[in-house]
Parts: C-alpha cells; structure tokens; sequence
C-alpha cells in the first residue's frame, strides 16, 4: 500500500524521468546528428514539463486574475479598470491620478480578496515560456551547424565524420 | 557502445526515480513551490504593483524584467549565430547546376495560393492580439512573436523564400531584431537616466502622464513589443537561412 501510494503520488516524475532518459539515450548512442538533435528535444520537453508540473496546486487555476477580481482591484472607486482593457490610450491620464490618490486603501481592501490558494505559482511558467523560445533557438543554431557538416562531409553520421577527420590528419 | 550507453542510462534513471520520492505529490498545496512566500507575494501584490491582471506577464517583463531582456538577447544571438554559420553572400561556394535549374519548377497551386491568402492576415492580427493582450490573457510578446513569425514560414512554404522576402528582406529582418533589443534595453537605461535602477519602470511616471503603477503597466506593454520585435524577426531569419542552406535564394 505505501509504496503503491509512492508510485502513484510521483507518478509524474515517472513520466519525466522516463522521458528525460529516451532523450539522454538518443543523445548518448545515435550515431546521427539529427538524431541526437531529436533526443535533445526530448530532453527539454521533459524538463518543462517538470518544471510545470511542479506549480500544480490543487483546487488552484491559472495565475491569471478574473476580470471581476482585477475589475473589483481597480474599479470601486470609479471605472479605473474598466476603460483599461479596451482602450489604454485615451483618457487614462486622469482615471490614473484619481487612481493613485486612493492606492494604499484599495491594495488593502484588495489583499484580502485574492487567495493565494487559488492560484498556482506564476514563476515555473515564465520560466518555461522563456525556456521554449530559447530552446527553438538554440535548436536551429544546432541545426544549422549540422547543415555545415553535410555541406563540408557529405554526411551526418558521426562515425562517418570521424573516419573522415582521422583520414585527412595523416 | 548501445550496451554502456544503456547502461549508464539506466543507472541515471534509477538514480533519478530514487530520488523523485523526495519531491512534493502531485499538486500538493503545500509544496515548496507553492506555499513559499514569492509566490504569494506574485498571486496577491501584483495587481496593486503594477495592475496587470496577467501574473505571469508581470513577473516576466517586470519583477524578472532583467532575465528577459537576457533571453531576448540569447535568441537574438542564435539569430546571428545561425547567420554567421550558414549564410554565404555571393555565388563562390554554390554549385553551379543547382542554381541553373531550381528543384522543383514553381507552379502556384490555386488552392494553397488561396489559402494561404486567406489564413495570413488573420494570424498576423492574431499575433497582434497576443502580443497586445498579454496583460488580460494568456500572450506576450515571446509567443506573439512567434506567432508572428510562423506567419512569414507559411508565405515562404507555400509559395517560395522569394515571395516572403519581398515582405521581410533579410536587412529588414536584421533591423528589427536589433529594434527589439534596442527598445527593451532603451527602456532600462531611460530607467536609469531617470535616477532609479536599471528597468525599474515606475520612475517613468516622471514622462508619461500617469502614476507609478500605471507607468509599470504600459512600460511592460512596451518591453513586451520589443521581444516580439526579436522574435518575429530572429524565427523567420533562422527559417529561411536554415531552408536555402544560407543562399536565400529559393529555399524549400
């Protein structure tokens, strides 16, 4: 039964782990460089997955406040909020003074309505927002390096590429 | 060499799954994560701070506004890196009969010309809402950007390099990465010209008309279009240089 629990409880990191492991796996012993790159993907699949996995909380939903909630922040004392969404521009010069005359009452009114129990933790995900970008990025560097090598070998097995620089060197 | 490779991954694994028991359940509330005080700073202040409903938006351009500018930066890198690599300006390297005689005769097909007519404008004026609504919704500028970007690949699948680059010349490209970077970095020293740190927004209250939350508010608006600005123009410029093997020329 414990361990049973154990298993089922982490079943996540299960599911990371045997992932992140498929990737290490084609990164160690595929002998083609697109291959490895693939592995590599899967790898940092993994790792945001992880990453997001862990700002799960029960009974908790995205860290985005409702309108209402953002709405009763900056709107009780006139329509602040209201005319902030659809049209920023305009006339927000004076909502904004009269906004800010009133700030320390409304953030204290405020703090008492958001529940941190009912949101997750925003960092993991702007973390791994950025991690995604980054990691195109940083694929098509790699990928791009690959095409170098079939231009210059011929080839992207890396055997093959090896062979070829051990046979130019002597 | 599949034998050790296994091996030695097999043992990584077990490590791991060993010590995987010693992470919090599955959406446990009280987690590390989740009850450590940051997060409850982010969850309840950022509404007063800086009145963006979209937390993950705050924390990203504004309390990790310096982690940000950094991976906008990292991926204007790659963007240079793949062009340092692949790129080759002139015919030196080319082989002759590939240039001669393109792959594939382009004949536009009525029906992906259609498409593709069709489907372009609303991604870009999605990609416009994502990056402008990021304060309300789920966006931003990394995503919008990206979005943006994929709608430039899509002209360049379905017709050729040629037709997107009658859109985005590659030093069209090049000069709104830098744009990008420009106007987020521009952002933090106009920050610090102003006497406070660097990307520290609420000091720009002192030029816009507004007060130091609003100016928080707008600022990110502003960052989030310069790292749309980089993203867009890095995305397509890794495409195109990636599918013509640094020719330009016709592509895929």
């Amino acid at each position: 039964m414990e361990l049973l629990k154990a298993i089922v409880g982490g079943m996540n990191y299960w599911i990371f782990i045997i992932l992140m492991m498929i990737g290490l796996y084609a990164m160690i012993t595929k002998n083609n460089l697109v291959k490895k790159l693939i592995g590599m993907s899967i790898f940092q699949t993994s790792i945001l997955l992880f990453f997001i996995s862990l700002a799960v909380k029960e009974g908790a939903t995205i860290p985005i406040l409702h309108h209402d909630q953002a709405h009763a922040k900056q709107g009780d004392h006139g329509e602040g909020g209201k005319h902030s969404d659809p049209s920023h521009k305009g006339k927000e010069a004076a909502s904004a003074i009269e906004e800010g005359k009133e700030k320390p009452s409304v953030s204290h009114a405020g703090s008492s309505k958001i529940d941190p129990d009912r949101f997750t933790n925003p960092l993991p995900h702007v973390l791994m927002l950025t991690a995604i970008v980054v990691g195109v990025s940083t694929l098509g560097v790699a990928l791009s390096i690959t095409q170098k090598l079939y231009t210059e070998f011929g080839t992207i097995e890396e055997n093959e590429i090896l062979d070829q620089l051990k046979s130019g060197d002597d | 060499m599949k034998a050790l490779g296994f091996i030695a991954v097999l043992g990584t694994g077990l490590l791991l799954l060993a010590a995987s028991r010693d992470f919090p359940n599955w959406g446990d509330p009280d987690s590390p994560a989740s009850s450590y005080r940051l997060s409850r700073h982010f969850i309840t202040e950022t509404i007063n701070e800086t009145a963006v409903p979209n937390m993950v938006t705050a924390v990203l351009a504004d309390y990790r506004g310096y982690d940000t500018l950094f991976e906008a930066v990292v991926i204007f890198t790659a963007g240079i890196a793949v062009i340092g690599i692949l790129r080759r300006y002139g015919s030196r390297n080319s082989i002759p009969s590939a240039r001669e005689t393109p792959l594939t005769p382009k004949k536009p097909d009525l029906i992906v010309e259609s498409t593709v007519r069709l489907l372009i404008p609303i991604i870009q004026i999605f990609a416009l809402y994502v990056i402008a609504h990021g304060h309300h919704s789920p966006g931003g500028g990394f995503q919008g950007g990206v979005i943006f970007g994929a709608s430039f690949i899509l002209l360049a699948l379905a017709r050729d390099l040629k037709a997107a680059q009658n859109w985005v010349a590659e030093k069209r490209t090049l000069i709104l990465a830098c744009c990008g970077i420009l106007i987020y970095a521009g952002i933090g020293v106009l920050c610090q010209f102003l006497g406070d740190n660097f990307l520290d927004y609420q000091i720009l209250h002192r030029i816009l008309p507004t007060d130091p939350v609003m100016a928080r508010y707008h600022s990110i608006l502003v960052v989030e279009i310069g790292v749309a600005f980089t993203v867009t123009a890095i995305m397509f410029s890794i495409y195109s240089n990636l599918s013509s093997n640094g020719k330009m020329k016709e592509g895929i």
